[in-house]
């Protein structure tokens, strides 16, 4: 740390700030946050115990675990806890390659845009010898069941289907996939951790195995996640050690988080149908700013069949990392695809497989909206961004690539 | 003034950074990804995950905002293929200087002005200065050991009007000093010193690893053309090289000479290193314009070289002759060569043919 002032930048003229990033992860709900403080410092039993400290602290995931079954139209029963999105997708595909491996079932299969928390896996257990086939998607980002209907064999395990693309926000046919899947006697499990809280998810309806969720991505804090797993179905544990929730997951829970989650979710599910058509019309005001105040712009991914927060959108000649960078210094934070470990950019997986050639993998910037967002936010952006992306084109060397 | 600085995370980028910050700047940092960073090979001294991180809290200590740029594709477009096809063509590369004009203060500045910037400011140890009659002027640093005006040589008026070296005019032991007053961490990080790609100094088999095809195998001859032995490849010579032939004889012998197009690789004795005559290529004068005539000046012909007298003048707007007063030993093609009137930076190029 500075030992004096001399040397530190003088406070830069306070920008206001527009959050529009809310796929990467969400501020946390002030009810939720006082959850988990009031946990932190009343509810410290272990869960586990017998005694009077653990019965409250016990009862108090008790309370969360019936608030993320509603948000899931599941019962509580079936809903196991996690620290987020990618130990839930992890627990789903290696626990049920592993609980199927004796079986001969030693086939996985997933889409090519999904999660790197799903595509990883899948590669470390190709590593280990399973099958892995990754279904293709068209430019619309959507997978076409034919695809899957094709990939399936008798020894699929299990199929792995994110619910909604965490970059261009398309929704997928996840029910009509699940259905394809159980009919070749095939697991099926979808990521949700972009839809729970966004849309309503009822795990019966979609005729899924499983289902992930994080609970940083509605408005609950980081490292409270969930996956739903269908009652009967047994899956090897990742983690192995007590017997904490029903021995599918060791370890001394993150009780406070998970307050925090259920409280989350409890909210989420209140606002849920209201924030939807809110933020579709914010959204749906950005995007046709943008196209048309902008020349060379194009939506990546299907505009129907997306959830209502996200646009992602390609600026022609522009290096989306300036563009983020240059949206930064104005106070709006957006994104692109994902990122590496440097936290530099690296070409888009998801737009890469949605066929788009290697400069429109590197010009897209995902806005993604949420609670705090109002219309004069909206509107300031679309304000300062025309006149970025024309500074951009003209002081930058990028060739038009067409 | 928005300025952007180029945080290496080290020391002297850390201390350029603050002190632009502590004269009221609008600062921003912007670090460079050089080279795949997911991997687990293990980079050297600049620019590895560790740096990127440095550079960040120290970025936070300031108050400046910061960013990391991914220019791993241009950085091999631009310097790596450079460092490559040099030596596989018998020539000795210097990819810093590459780097600073073909990327700092060419990729880097065009980013830079995308953000309203108006320098690139880096931490060399160099010092510009705007001459009265609207030239730019590049001078050696303060600091005599620490001076890096020889790997900036290649910079256009237009790259040096926008170019700030805070540190150029400090001595290591005061920016060190200064880090340590503001207490930044990076206060007693040590200097790099390898060319930061190849960590392990090999880069021999840096390049086979990129160029599979350059490792053919030659032959080793001397002066009158009798073989001596035998090679695998050009790109493991430099000129004045003198382990690593294996062939033994009665006097040390040096590599004097490297011809790719045969593959021939003469060596000799160390006497027979000493050259007088250079002619140099995509020469870029700064303080006069192209001479036509002899001009006095002293010349660095590498980094570690004390600049000697001699004259050169300009053969056509890109190329130089440069004579010195007194024969120098290992003139190497690829190197730069960098003219000096005093502390100030006449022009330079790159050593292109020696006699």
């Amino acid at each position: 740390m500075l030992r004096c002032e001399e040397g530190r930048a003088r406070p830069q003229t306070t920008v206001q700030r527009i959050y529009l990033d809310h796929n990467a992860t969400t501020p946390v709900h002030p009810a939720a946050a006082d959850a988990v403080a009031t946990v932190l410092r009343e509810e410290f039993g272990n869960p586990s115990s017998v005694h009077h400290f653990g019965q409250r602290a016990k009862a108090a995931m008790d309370q969360a675990r019936s608030a993320v079954a509603g948000l899931l139209g599941a019962d509580p029963s079936e809903v196991v806890f996690t620290s987020g999105g990618t130990e839930g997708d992890n627990f789903a595909i290696r626990g049920a390659a592993e609980a199927l491996a004796h079986t001969g079932r030693r086939h996985l299969i997933a889409t090519s845009i999904e999660h790197e928390a799903v595509l990883n896996t899948l590669k470390a257990l190709a590593r280990q010898g399973w099958k892995t086939t990754l279904l293709p998607v068209d430019a619309s980002g959507i997978v076409a069941p034919e695809a899957l209907r094709a990939a399936l064999t008798d020894e699929t395990a299990l199929v792995s289907v994110m619910h909604a693309n965490n970059e261009i926000g398309t929704i997928q046919p996840v029910a009509e996939l699940a259905r394809l899947a159980r009919e070749r006697g095939a697991l099926f499990h979808t990521d949700a951790v972009q839809t729970a809280g966004k849309i309503p998810i009822d795990v019966k309806a979609l005729g899924a195995d499983l289902v992930s969720i994080s609970g940083h991505k509605f408005y609950g804090p980081k490292g409270a996640g969930a996956i739903w797993i269908r009652r009967g179905l047994r899956l090897l544990p990742i983690l192995t050690g007590g017997k904490q929730e029903r021995s599918r997951r060791a370890g001394t829970e993150n009780v406070a988080g998970l307050a925090g989650m259920g409280v989350a979710a409890d909210a989420a599910r209140a606002t849920m149908a209201d924030e939807a058509v809110r933020l579709s019309a914010l959204r749906d005001r950005l995007e046709e700013a943008i196209l048309r105040a902008v020349p060379g712009t194009m939506v990546n991914g299907a505009r129907i069949a997306r959830v209502s927060n996200t646009t992602n959108i390609s600026f022609d000649r522009i290096e989306a990392e300036s563009l983020l960078i240059a949206l930064d210094l104005e106070g709006v934070a957006v994104s692109t695809g994902s990122a590496c470990s440097s936290g530099t950019l690296e070409p888009s997986h998801v737009l890469k497989a949605m066929g788009f050639p290697p400069h429109r993998t590197q010009n897209s910037i995902r806005f993604s909206l949420g609670a705090g967002n109002t219309e004069a936010e909206i509107d300031r952006v679309i304000a300062v961004l025309p006149g970025l992306v024309e500074k951009l084109r003209t002081l930058t060397r990028t060739p038009a690539r067409v | 003034m928005r300025i952007v600085v180029a945080m290496s995370g080290g020391v002297d980028s850390s201390v350029a950074a603050a002190l632009l910050a502590g004269q009221g700047h609008d600062v921003i940092g912007l670090s460079m990804q050089l080279y795949d960073q997911r991997g687990d090979q293990t980079f050297g001294s600049c620019c590895t995950l560790d740096d990127l991180h440095d550079a960040r809290r120290v970025a936070a200590a300031l108050g400046i905002p910061h960013y990391i740029l991914n220019f791993e594709r241009q950085f091999q477009e631009t310097v790596i293929s450079n460092f490559v096809r040099e030596y596989a063509s018998g020539r000795t590369p210097l990819p810093c200087a590459r780097c600073n004009s073909d990327l700092k203060f060419s990729t880097l500045l065009d980013r830079a002005r995308g953000l309203d910037a108006e320098q690139v400011a880096t931490g060399h140890y160099a010092r510009v200065e705007a001459a009265p009659h609207g030239r730019w002027l590049l001078r050696r640093s303060a600091d005599p050991d620490k001076d890096q005006s020889y790997f900036l040589f290649a910079l256009t008026q237009d790259q040096l009007a926008r170019a700030a070296f805070p540190v150029g005019r400090l001595r290591k032991p005061e920016v060190r000093a200064e880090a340590r007053r503001l207490g930044l961490q990076v206060a007693d990080k040590p200097d790099s010193q390898e060319i930061c790609f190849v960590p392990d100094g090999d880069y021999a088999a840096f390049v086979t690893r990129h160029e599979p095809a350059v490792a053919q195998r030659g032959a080793i001859v001397d002066r009158q053309g009798r073989v001596l032995g035998s090679h695998g490849g050009v790109h493991r010579f430099t000129v004045g090289q003198r382990k690593g032939l294996g062939i033994s004889a009665p006097a040390p012998l040096y590599v004097l000479k490297i011809e790719a197009g045969t593959g021939t690789v003469t060596v000799g004795p160390r006497a027979a290193l000493e050259q007088t005559t250079l002619t140099a290529s995509e020469v870029n004068w700064i303080a006069v314009d192209a001479p036509g005539a002899w001009l006095p000046v002293s010349a660095q012909i590498r980094h570690r070289h004390l600049a000697a007298p001699g004259r050169v003048r300009a053969l056509d707007d890109r190329r130089a002759e440069l004579v010195f007063a007194q024969p120098q030993p290992a003139i190497t093609p690829g190197q730069a060569v960098v003219f000096y009137d005093g502390d100030l930076v006449i022009g330079g190029g790159w050593i292109s043919g020696v006699a």
